[in-house]
């Protein structure tokens, strides 16, 4: 058993419903307890969707446990087939049902409907959302993208019409999925690539059928469609993209990579792409501050990924930490990390980031809803960059992360939550000042006192105490070894950067023996460590 | 009306979200899947950060091999999680549908952990599962827990005990009221601390302040304390016969009890007056969430006017809601139980002006032209006694009013 407070990810089932509820004229009938319609409010709530998701459960009650719940699942399926005259229907178990062991798409079978019915197989206690939607979309693209004759590239290659596209990989409840796909869609129109289709989001089981007659597939989140589009190239021989367009620097890359994938009938793009904004506003002198501001990004790992080249190459901030908690990702997220000289977290246990986070000690944490939390306790910035989030990050303005748009979101969104230039200079001069203090939230963000690291911590599932250490550390109290002179010289260094400075002071004493830390200690530490 | 099929409704472990709140030094242990978790979460919403006092010990495939295995787990997990926590003085050990159907017994769980980590936690289990609880069944199930640990009291004067876990400020204004009336040793069920359980015995009096609560007056019978049979305090009738009934059953002088709530009864009424103008004569269709719909549309129609469609509850206990049924008017037609789809067949046949129903609804009906109430809200919000009947009115009345004010 894992003890859980906050978990990433929801159960697979979820994942098939986010993809359920993206597409059109689909519906899932699923074997759940009563209960399991809860995630019915992920989607009318935190999305705001203005319609119920196309799912039918079966809601099964202790009193029915007795009895047939095989037949319950068939009349059900029925039932919904008959109401909702869906073009095709997914049907599968959570997790209570996966351990009475009905055999949904047996039993869909047995029942004979006229429609494609998809049996979809997510062993619940081994695997998570991501995969449960990734899964989902694998087999709806499998059963309904029809066969491959005549959809060979010869086809597609003696065409009188522009290259042509597939958009694969948003779903419901994917964060800033929305407008992701106009941006891109946009910006492909500018180059002289059409879309054909999007998948799953707004696709209908005819439009999963059309898959084929595109020329390659643009991949924007390989955690749902990598698996999708894998087949699709085995089977309709179609490219896909690989790099995934969030920043300046991918966006460019992306853009060749279509270039390539298009068979060079991509248009110039010089003059015609509306540009981006980071660029220069990263070169403006205002910007100097930011260099080597030190970030830890925490996400699903496509978005980290992303996250770690915009925050260095585009905003010259220093990665102090990255990680992800799509183990499916893993040896990508650790060569990325290899690159920037630090080990990858790789982990699903939110209490484990809370302790690589206040170990790292960074100024600014690009996280995921949890981050934002942790970041609260350890009184440091933080910007959202991933899934899981909440409903402010279901914003009603145009907010993609992708494309150079994107990059103009990302640019006002992490750069907001620290404490601006002048500011920060007169915060290093004048300590003493009864309204702009250490204890006082920078002045942009509103009136009100930041929030104190706490040492207390919550329920920790793992033996590491490291993470408790490490926050009580980030506070105030100073453990041994510290003069009191030298104490008080630390608490004049601005507090987003104290934090790293008394570590550095430490390790430099501890390695040298030192019984007492002096004021000369740590300008020795401070000439030592900068170097 | 009895219907079968889907329903669209909470499973008993979304009662911790407020309970963890009422006990403050009780731990809410879920021993289920990633889904319980995630409902968790998902229900909790932002309060999950802020030193949390629940957890889910998730099960995985190993836990799903061998029974052994799993009490080794779970013994772990709780060892583990009092060691962080040594402020924990109760602990629960929640039962979930998974944990359930692989019959995982947490009961004998709970009485091998308690000998272990006695005295300076109790552990206690019971099951929030959706196969067998329906939203607010939840705190039924925790209370009827809560029970056998009550401390037994033999030869006292007859007490008065409260039940239901309610807001800290209705408790406080019940206990006053109480104290006018003569009644000064009157005790709540949950208590705020683990360590403050109330006493009961042959000669314990209980009134329950939540429809839901059929589990824990079972249990406390069986303690041998008697239940006063009243309908529930919403509204200004409503808290006026529930303190008559207490009242009577402690032979408390009838002008002594006038005395006590004359002042505030008028004082509700005076807040319900400005609402009857927006609720009179108003259609309210409810669909089935916390068994509280019955109270609720009594009050409704009696002390506001509005006129019921459809009354649905997940359950309907026929004697704890006696005398609530007696009051509704004349051919109310109840539904118990749910299926969902044909319920709302009949919600849109109906065009109510007000739907109550649940959040995994109320968007989508807003959206075709219907005016909703969330129901969870009223789990959420002071709405018992005297000084909160204009409040509840007006949570129904503001949907209305912003109809109204909204031009795009």
């Amino acid at each position: 058993m894992q003890l859980t407070v906050w978990t990433y990810e929801g159960p697979p089932h979820v994942g098939a419903m986010r993809v359920a509820t993206a597409m059109e004229g689909v519906h899932y009938v699923l074997h759940a307890p009563q209960g399991d319609t809860y995630a019915d409010l992920l989607f009318t709530m935190i999305e705001r969707r203005d319609k119920r998701p196309p799912v039918t459960y079966t809601t099964f009650e202790a009193r029915d446990l007795g009895k047939d719940t095989a037949e319950l699942f068939q009349a059900t399926l029925i039932a919904a087939h008959e109401r909702f005259k869906p073009q095709a229907m997914l049907v599968g178990s959570s997790c209570t049902a996966e351990l009475i062991q009905d055999d949904p798409g047996g039993l869909a079978r047995a029942t004979d409907l006229p429609i494609p019915v998809i049996p979809l197989e997510l062993p619940s206690y081994q695997r998570k959302e991501n995969w449960g939607a990734a899964e989902t979309f694998y087999q709806i693209v499998r059963t309904l993208a029809g066969s491959p004759r005549g959809k060979a590239m010869a086809d597609r290659a003696d065409r009188d019409r522009r290259p042509l596209c597939n958009l694969l990989g948003p779903t419901a409840l994917g964060f800033r999925h929305r407008d992701d796909v106009a941006e891109i869609t946009k910006l492909l129109g500018e180059i002289g690539v059409d879309v054909g289709v999007v998948a799953p989001l707004g696709a209908a089981p005819d439009d999963i059928a059309r898959l084929g007659d595109a020329d390659f597939n643009v991949v924007l989140y390989p955690e749902i469609a990598g698996v999708a589009a894998k087949w699709l190239k085995r089977t309709f021989g179609q490219d896909f993209t690989t790099t995934v367009p969030i920043g300046v620097g991918a966006t460019r890359d992306f853009i060749a990579e279509v270039g390539r994938l298009a068979g060079g009938a991509v248009t110039d793009a010089a003059g015609r792409i509306s540009p981006s904004n980071l660029p220069w506003f990263s070169r403006s002198v205002d910007s100097n501050y930011l260099t080597g501001k030190r970030v830890f990004v925490f996400g699903d790992a496509t978005h980290a990924l992303a996250a770690a080249r915009v925050a260095t190459e585009e905003f010259g901030f220093t990665l102090c930490g990255l990680g992800t908690y799509s183990r499916e990702f893993a040896r990508d997220m650790r060569a990325a990390a290899a690159q920037h000289g630090l080990e990858a977290v790789i982990s699903d246990d939110y209490l484990d980031v809370e302790a690589s986070i206040a170990e790292a000690q960074p100024e600014l944490v690009l996280g995921t809803q949890m981050e934002r939390h942790i970041a609260k306790r350890l009184g440091i910035a933080c910007a959202v960059i991933s899934a899981p989030v909440h409903v402010q990050d279901y914003p009603a303005r145009y907010s993609p992360q992708m494309g150079f748009e994107g990059a103009n979101v990302l640019w006002d969104s992490w750069v907001h939550p620290l404490v601006m230039g002048l500011e920060e200079h007169l915060l290093g001069m004048f300590r003493d000042d009864f309204e702009f203090h250490d204890g006082a939230r920078p002045s942009h963000l509103g009136a009100g006192a930041r929030v104190e690291p706490a040492p207390e911590m919550a329920v920790r599932a793992s033996e590491s105490s490291s993470a408790v250490t490490a926050v009580a550390e980030a506070a105030a109290p100073i453990a041994l070894g510290w003069g009191s002179d030298a104490e008080e010289e630390l608490r004049k260094i601005p507090f987003f950067v104290r934090g790293k400075a008394r570590r550095n002071t430490e390790q430099f004493a501890l390695e040298r023996g030192l019984a007492e830390i002096t004021v000369e200690t740590l300008y020795d530490a401070k000439a030592h460590f900068s170097r | 009306m009895r219907e079968r099929g889907q329903r669209e409704v909470f499973c008993g472990l979304t009662g911790i979200v407020w309970l963890h709140r009422k006990i403050q030094d009780a731990f809410f242990l879920v021993i289920g899947s990633r889904t319980c978790a995630h409902l968790m979460q998902s229900a909790a919403g932002v309060m999950i950060f802020a030193e949390p006092r629940f957890a889910t010990a998730v099960m995985e495939e190993r836990d799903l091999a061998g029974l052994a295995d799993a009490n080794d787990e779970l013994d772990a997990a709780v060892a583990r999680l009092l060691e962080r926590r040594p402020d924990i003085k109760m602990l629960f050990l929640v039962g979930s549908c998974p944990s359930e159907v692989i019959k995982l017994d947490l009961s004998r769980a709970a009485a091998r952990l308690s000998d272990r980590h006695a005295p300076a936690v109790r552990i206690l289990s019971y099951s929030g599962s959706g196969i067998e609880t329906t939203f607010t069944q939840g705190e039924d199930r925790c209370l009827a827990a809560l029970v056998p640990e009550l401390p037994r009291v033999d030869n006292a004067p007859p007490q008065l005990l409260i039940v239901g876990a309610l807001a800290d400020v209705v408790e406080d204004q019940f206990a006053r009221l109480f104290a006018a009336m003569g009644l000064d040793t009157v005790c709540f069920l949950p208590p705020r601390r683990a360590g403050d359980l109330p006493a009961v015995g042959p000669n314990t009096r209980f009134l329950l302040a939540q429809p839901f609560l059929a589990d824990a007056a079972k249990a406390l019978e069986a303690r041998g304390a008697a239940h006063i049979a009243a309908p529930f305090p919403l509204g200004a009738e409503g808290t006026t016969l529930w303190l008559k009934a207490a009242a009577q059953a402690f032979g408390v002088d009838p002008m002594c009890f006038r005395a006590a709530t004359a002042a505030p009864e008028a004082r509700a009424k005076r807040a319900l007056a400005p609402l009857e103008a927006s609720l009179a004569g108003r259609r309210v269709f409810f669909f089935p969430d916390s068994q509280l719909e019955i109270p609720l549309a009594r009050m409704l129609s009696r002390e506001l006017g509005a006129r019921l469609v459809e009354v649905g509850t997940p359950y309907l206990h026929r004697q704890h809601l006696a005398e609530e049924l007696a009051l509704l008017p004349e051919g109310t037609v109840l539904s118990e139980g749910q299926d969902v789809d044909r319920q709302l067949d009949r919600v849109r046949a109906a065009a109510p002006d007000i739907t109550v129903c649940g959040l995994g609804l109320a968007n989508p009906l807003e959206a075709e032209g219907l005016t909703t109430k969330w129901s969870i809200e009223l789990l959420f919000t002071p709405i018992q006694g005297y000084e909160q009947a204009g409040d509840l009115a007006a949570l129904f009345a503001r949907p209305l009013d912003r109809q109204t004010r909204l031009r795009v």
